[in-house]
């Protein structure tokens, strides 16, 4: 294809995704340097028949003139990412200094609320990356060995927890956690403990979201393996029973080995997923629990005030953060890519 | 698989698949039925600590209504709290990305699964490293602007955000779709005399349906799921479903009409089950065309 007929093929796609992705994501850095101005005051003094009294008032036109002159705000640098709402260095190095241990270290960051964050998003991301991983593969496993007739049933059912909507799917379940629900209620049966609540714990919140997400997610990876499986070569599971292989060793080295690029390729998808994790956080209303990035940057936009330096700020952690996870996925492209040229 | 004695299952294997694959069923499906059937009781019944089968037979609802079930919560939430505004937005939204998306897509995929030079590449990783983006990042870029040019908060503008961070996703799927017709049948046509785009036009379109059929059903899914964009940068009166349920969250639970939620939810998962029914096939291929790729 010649060049000028490319572009013209490609500029929609090419101008909407630089328009409304590529400047953004530069308005963002550029606003994660900057916070806004401040209140320009004037004191005035005021002199009456007692006497001379100074007054600080709020000089509105000289604030508007300011805003207007430079929309962006003051330049900050560096200082927003290292306040206490992100890196909070100045914080931790204290932390440091003042510790009595390794346990006690750790639980001065969980009182920062990035590090909080990145505690949740982080245990959350690789937990429920594994599970998903294991439940999908026992499910396709399963699946594949069922009679023809009952399989698009199966499938139907489970792709339902991965397309229904993530916000709508955790408020689902968080009515039937609740202590009033089916399952809250169950549970306070099955430990005869009738103020059993998961709400209300920390580690019993991370474990309902952990799951939820293992709920959500494992149909992916169920439908991929499932796929996987039908690739398999049926000479190849023969060939192994003829030399003796029992069942769990034809899973073992013949059907796993067969699966693993699947398995790096869900592992690698899952990892960038996972580490945005958000709406079941607001659906289980748990963030008095358990926080992530991305739930700290709808929390700085979402209130009154518009907090949008500091929403800034989490972007950019957080588009670094997904960036580390990506970049196994960019040299694998890169490697297919070359060996297919 | 064949039925041969050797690789006939033991029974207990059987057994324990069989018992396996239920008890996934009854995981992913009984949340669904369960708030289904719920969706049309009162509060006491669905959230019943006293006893729990009260939320099957509902016999508060029949002491309310004259029947075990009841049509309240749908009424509450589509009339009085006007979910019905919320469904038209999310029609629309859904429609305009889906279109849109799939007309620049298309053009885009094609182009790119014909071009031979090195730059083809670079754009593909581009867009992959955007789709790994988290779409709530780029929302504190939009706002700025979006308020300085009196933007925010209208449908268009969500629509058009949505189509862009959907891009990338379709430019992957499409121009690996489009690598799989024949380069053969565009090349004879430019023979005959046509241009680019006339081969474009009257070769390959009548023949990309079947993928972009797939692809757009990601799309519709990216739209009718999205809550971080338009929760965003809609108004109050363009709400679209997802973010008018997650308001309904922080008014209701106080005013005691948990319900109206209940109900609404239902009514935005209904579309996404007929989706699943009619297009089973096109889901399955679109989630592993990726991975079997390699």
């Amino acid at each position: 294809m010649k060049h000028k007929t490319f572009f013209w093929f490609i500029l929609p796609t090419a101008l909407a995704m630089l328009l409304f992705i590529a400047l953004p994501i530069v308005s963002v850095v550029m606003q994660s340097l900057y916070t806004p101005h401040e209140q320009v005051l004037r004191v005035v003094e005021n002199c009456g028949p007692f006497g001379c009294t100074q007054e600080t008032t709020i000089d509105a036109e000289a604030t508007q003139a300011l805003r207007a002159e430079q929309p962006l705000g003051q330049f900050a640098g560096l200082d927003i990412y290292l306040d206490r709402g992100h890196l909070a260095t100045t914080e931790v190095a204290e932390a440091w200094r003042t510790r009595e241990g390794l346990g006690d270290f750790m639980g001065a960051l969980g009182n920062l609320p990035f590090y909080r964050a990145m505690g949740f998003t982080l245990t959350y991301t690789f937990t429920v990356t594994p599970l998903l991983i294991i439940l999908g593969f026992m499910i396709a496993l399963g699946v594949n060995s069922l009679h023809r007739h009952l399989k698009g049933l199966v499938i139907f059912f489970s792709l339902l927890p991965m397309i229904v909507t993530p916000l709508i799917g955790s408020l689902i379940l968080f009515w039937m956690i609740d202590s009033r629900g089916i399952i809250g209620t169950s549970l306070q049966w099955l430990f005869d403990d009738p103020d059993l609540s998961l709400k209300a714990s920390t580690g019993l919140t991370w474990v309902t979201l952990i799951v939820y997400g293992v709920w959500h997610s494992a149909p992916f990876a169920f439908v991929v393996f499932y796929a996987g499986l039908q690739t398999l070569p049926k000479d190849m599971l023969e060939s192994a029973m003829i030399d003796g292989a029992s069942r769990w060793e034809q899973v073992r080295y013949v059907i796993i080995p067969h699966l693993m690029p699947l398995v790096t390729f869900v592992a690698l998808i899952q990892l960038m997923d996972n580490f945005r994790v958000f709406e079941p956080i607001v659906g289980f209303n748990a963030a008095a629990h358990a926080t992530s990035l991305s739930w700290i940057i709808f929390n700085d936009l979402g209130g009154e005030t518009r907090l949008l330096s500091s929403a800034a700020t989490t972007s950019v952690l957080t588009i670094i953060g997904v960036s580390i996870l990506l970049s196994p996925v960019l040299v694998r492209t890169w490697r297919d890519f070359n060996t297919k040229v | 698989m064949s039925s041969s004695k050797a690789t006939q299952q033991p029974l207990a294997l059987k057994i324990f698949i069989y018992g396996f694959i239920a008890l996934w069923l009854f995981l992913a499906a009984f949340p669904f039925l369960w708030t289904l059937w719920g969706s049309f009781k009162v509060e006491l019944d669905f959230f019943s600590k006293a006893d729990w089968t009260d939320a099957l037979t509902g016999p508060r609802t029949e002491a309310t209504y004259g029947a075990p079930f009841t049509g309240a919560g749908y009424e509450g939430a589509w009339l009085q709290e006007e979910f019905w505004r919320a469904v038209l937005n999310t029609s629309v939204v859904c429609f305009f990305v889906v279109t849109i998306s799939l007309t620049f897509g298309t053009l885009g995929g094609y182009a790119l699964s014909r071009s031979g030079y090195r730059y083809t590449f670079w754009l593909l990783i581009i867009a992959l490293i955007f789709r790994a983006m988290p779409p709530i990042t780029l929302v504190s870029g939009y706002l700025l602007p979006f308020f300085a040019w009196n933007l925010w908060g209208i449908l268009p503008t969500s629509i058009i955000v949505l189509v862009a961070i959907n891009q990338p996703f379709t430019l992957w799927m499409l121009h690996s779709f489009f690598q799989k017709i024949p380069r053969d049948l565009d090349e004879a046509a430019k023979i005959d005399g046509c241009t680019q785009f006339q081969a474009f036009r009257y070769v390959i379109i009548p023949v990309m349906w079947p993928g972009v059929i797939t692809t757009g059903l990601f799309s519709f899914l990216l739209a009718y799921n999205d809550f971080a964009v338009t929760s965003m940068l809609l108004n109050q009166q363009n709400q679209t479903m997802v973010p008018k349920i997650a308001s309904f969250l922080g008014t209701t639970q106080t005013e005691g009409n948990v319900m109206f939620a209940v109900a609404s939810v239902v009514s935005a998962t209904a579309p996404l089950f007929i989706l699943v029914m009619f297009f089973q096939r096109q889901i399955v291929s679109g989630l592993t065309a990726g991975a079997v790729k390699g």
